[in-house]
């Protein structure tokens, strides 16, 4: 640790430690310092590569272990993915899913941040798995160029009553690997998003913790059962949340 | 009549006004998403060949989404003012344009002023798919709208600016951090706008709160808004909660309006709970929008006539026929933050910048632009550097500014505060003259008329931070 902080001298002190905004960066001119503007260049620049560096697909069977599934949405690269955001929430032609009947499947997206599936995705499917005793789990399931409703033909496909996509979130400056789970209760093709249940911003040490986010879907996951469904009905009607 | 036009020996034809305004359309991502987008250069030429035949009058006759169906098309028809529209009644679309610029170069700002009653986005839409970006530049230039509250947005010769002051948490030691640097910017004078984390009441009311003290405190000639949905706002309001502005989001068809969760009724209702406040010094504007090309394809209401998808920026200039009619201080169009299935790279968003901003000042709209865009889209700052000077050389009512570009709550970037004083003084602007006079009452502009770049110790600066640190 550093020294405190002298807070007399420095009247920005406290106010700087009470955002992660960039205030007080000072100027050069009407313009940043060389320093300021290279600081949000890097930002901005890891936020870029997150959304452009594809999935390891091979590394994450791995880390995953045991049998683990693939898919790949109808969008064949990176530029249509981000243009046409319909064709990734469709399979590509000719993909094959065994029906499972398990109670839930688990979707690894890329997302708009393969590099939060590949970072996050191990650790918070184990997190998962441990609080998950009363349902059966389908092979999680690898997706790529992959949008989240991709997961409601993976879902029917497999058989299943409920599917978590855990997805990587659209990248912002401060946060090029945070993690969002989506839970769609009954999933088929046509699901709205007012359906679904999110989980966002699963990203530790900065965001929430895998124990944390996973004690919080399981607890959705419970709650969808007893309703019969999932996305606004059960936001409103359903059992108190643990705080996440 | 047959809309066709034969082009290097190919005919081409356009058989409803839907596709013809569609395929006319500048190229952007979002229209081949929605599949109305031409199919090739030469067939968005030809459109535009057609487009530029099409008499002005007929977007009175015929509509691009259905008068029965669509209240949005029910308010632009019912009230459309026929004796504005006389002057230019009986040109085409092509000829309209030329009008516009005849008047441009001619510096004849109460013509170009005067139209807007009598036209209709559609109208408006029309000609800008047949303006080159020096065009729209040219044109909103010398188009005035004036809007007051307690600042004045839209005088010749000035560029607002919105201080954006996100947090995650809406934590209110970090909101009022961001407060004080863009107050320091010399930011804040069209509004001080929070979007707040959550739309909870207490939470709306807590925030407005928050900024009215600031403004109290410092005697700031400037409004605060927080900008929670507008039923939010009217709990706000029956709680006898400070508001200066209700906000609300609104696009181009009933359809879409209702995914936001908003009718007219609901609009009105609030506009006059904040009118009856009283809380304006230098005018009674009490309303904000915002819009953004895309966000009635997002929300899977972008069919018109004949269940044909309607292009983007045709439904994008009818989302400001709901602002107009609430006489709003603000509106802005959020130009790169949908992403880009919308508007792909830096072109397009450059391009929706200038649209928008020349459809929203010719229908007499105090328009702003948000320039910004996303991490995944194909911009980066040399775009929002290129976009904010020609919107600043267009006469553009206010840009919006956050701390380092860096929005930490809504996750993308918009401009820093410092960029807005570079389009400043790159372009000889000045703030709204209220806002003005506060600075150099705080001791915050130099001689030249520039916001002084302050040690965090120098006087004016310590008499801000001191408050937020007590």
């Amino acid at each position: 640790m550093s020294a405190p902080e002298r807070v007399g001298d420095d009247p920005w002190a406290v106010l700087r430690s009470a955002t992660r905004a960039r205030v007080a960066l000072g100027r050069a001119g009407d313009a940043l310092p060389t320093s300021r503007e290279l600081e949000f260049r890097a930002a901005h620049a890891a936020a870029r590569d997150a959304v452009h560096s594809p999935l390891d697909v091979g590394a994450l069977r791995a880390a995953l272990g045991g049998e683990v599934l693939a898919v790949a949405s109808a969008a064949p690269d990176r530029a249509t993915y981000l243009q046409r955001p319909d064709l990734g929430r469709v399979p590509a032609e000719g993909t094959a899913l065994p029906h499972t009947g398990a109670d839930l499947a688990l979707v690894l997206a890329d997302g708009l941040s393969p590099r939060a599936v590949q970072e996050h995705g191990p650790g918070l499917v184990a997190a998962l798995r441990e609080r998950l005793g009363g349902w059966s789990v389908a092979p999680p399931v690898v997706a790529t160029q992959a949008r989240v409703a991709l997961g409601d033909a993976v879902g029917e496909a497999l058989g299943v009553r409920a599917v978590l996509v855990l997805v990587g979130e659209r990248p912002g400056l401060s946060s090029a690997d945070s993690l969002g789970v989506y839970l769609t209760w009954d999933p088929r093709p046509g699901r709205a998003d007012s359906e679904r249940n999110c989980v966002s911003n699963v990203r530790p040490p900065h965001g929430l913790s895998y124990a944390q986010a996973a004690d919080t879907v399981a607890a959705l996951l419970s709650a969808a059962r007893e309703l019969g469904a999932s996305g606004v009905a059960l936001k409103d009607e359903g059992p108190a949340l643990p705080a996440g | 009549m047959r809309r066709t036009v034969t082009l290097g020996g190919h005919t081409y034809e356009f058989p409803t006004l839907v596709e013809l305004m569609a395929k006319a359309t500048p190229p952007r991502s979002g229209d081949v998403l929605a599949g109305c987008a031409a199919g090739s250069a030469a067939e968005r030429v030809a459109a535009q060949t057609v487009l530029a035949d099409l008499p002005l009058a007929t977007f009175l006759d015929e509509q691009v989404v259905g008068y029965d169906e669509d209240d949005v098309t029910r308010l632009i028809l019912d009230t459309h003012d026929a004796a504005a529209f006389a002057p230019v009644a009986s040109l085409t679309v092509g000829e309209f344009r030329d009008r516009l610029l005849a008047w441009t170069a001619a510096g004849d700002e109460a013509a170009l002023s005067a139209l807007a009653p009598g036209l209709t986005p559609e109208m408006v839409a029309a000609t800008s798919k047949l303006m080159r970006n020096a065009d729209l530049v040219a044109v909103g230039r010398r188009t005035r709208v004036v809007t007051a509250l307690r600042s004045t947005i839209g005088l010749p010769g000035r560029l607002a600016s919105r201080l954006q002051p996100n947090h995650p948490t809406d934590d209110p030691v970090g909101v009022t951090a961001s407060i004080l640097d863009g107050l320091l910017h010399g930011s804040g004078d069209a509004v001080i706008g929070i979007n707040p984390a959550t739309d909870s009441p207490a939470r709306t009311v807590a925030l407005l709160e928050l900024v009215d003290a600031v403004i109290t405190r410092y005697e700031i000639p400037t409004q605060s808004c927080v900008l929670a949905h507008v039923t939010t706002t009217l709990r706000a309001l029956e709680q006898g909660a400070p508001v200066d502005l209700v906000f609300q989001s609104v696009a181009g068809t009933q359809g879409a309006n209702r995914g936001f969760g908003v009718t007219l009724g609901l609009l009105a209702e609030a506009r006059a709970g904040a009118l009856e406040l009283g809380r304006g010094t230098v005018g009674d504007n009490v309303t904000y929008f915002e819009t953004g090309q895309g966000s009635a394809l997002s929300a899977g209401a972008h069919l018109g006539i004949g269940g044909r998808p309607v292009d983007q920026q045709t439904l994008e200039a009818r989302a400001y026929a709901v602002a107009r009619h609430f006489d709003p201080l603000l509106v802005n169009t959020v130009v790169g933050f949908i992403g880009p299935e919308y508007l792909y790279d830096g072109k397009q968003v450059l391009r929706a910048g200038l649209e928008d901003h020349f459809c929203g000042k010719l229908l007499g709209l105090p328009m702003g632009v948000d320039v910004c865009y996303t991490n995944h889209a194909e911009v980066d700052e040399d775009d929002t550097d290129s976009l904010m000077l020609l919107l600043g050389a267009a006469g553009c009512s206010f840009l919006i500014a956050v701390p380092g570009a860096d929005d930490v709550m809504l996750h993308y970037q918009s401009l820093a505060f410092s960029d807005v004083l570079t389009a400043r003084s790159v372009l000889g602007l000045r703030p709204a003259p209220e806002f003005e006079a506060w600075l150099a009452r705080m001791d915050l502009l130099d001689d030249g008329g520039r916001v002084r770049e302050l040690a965090p110790d120098a006087p004016a600066a310590r008499a801000l931070l001191a408050a937020a640190s007590s």
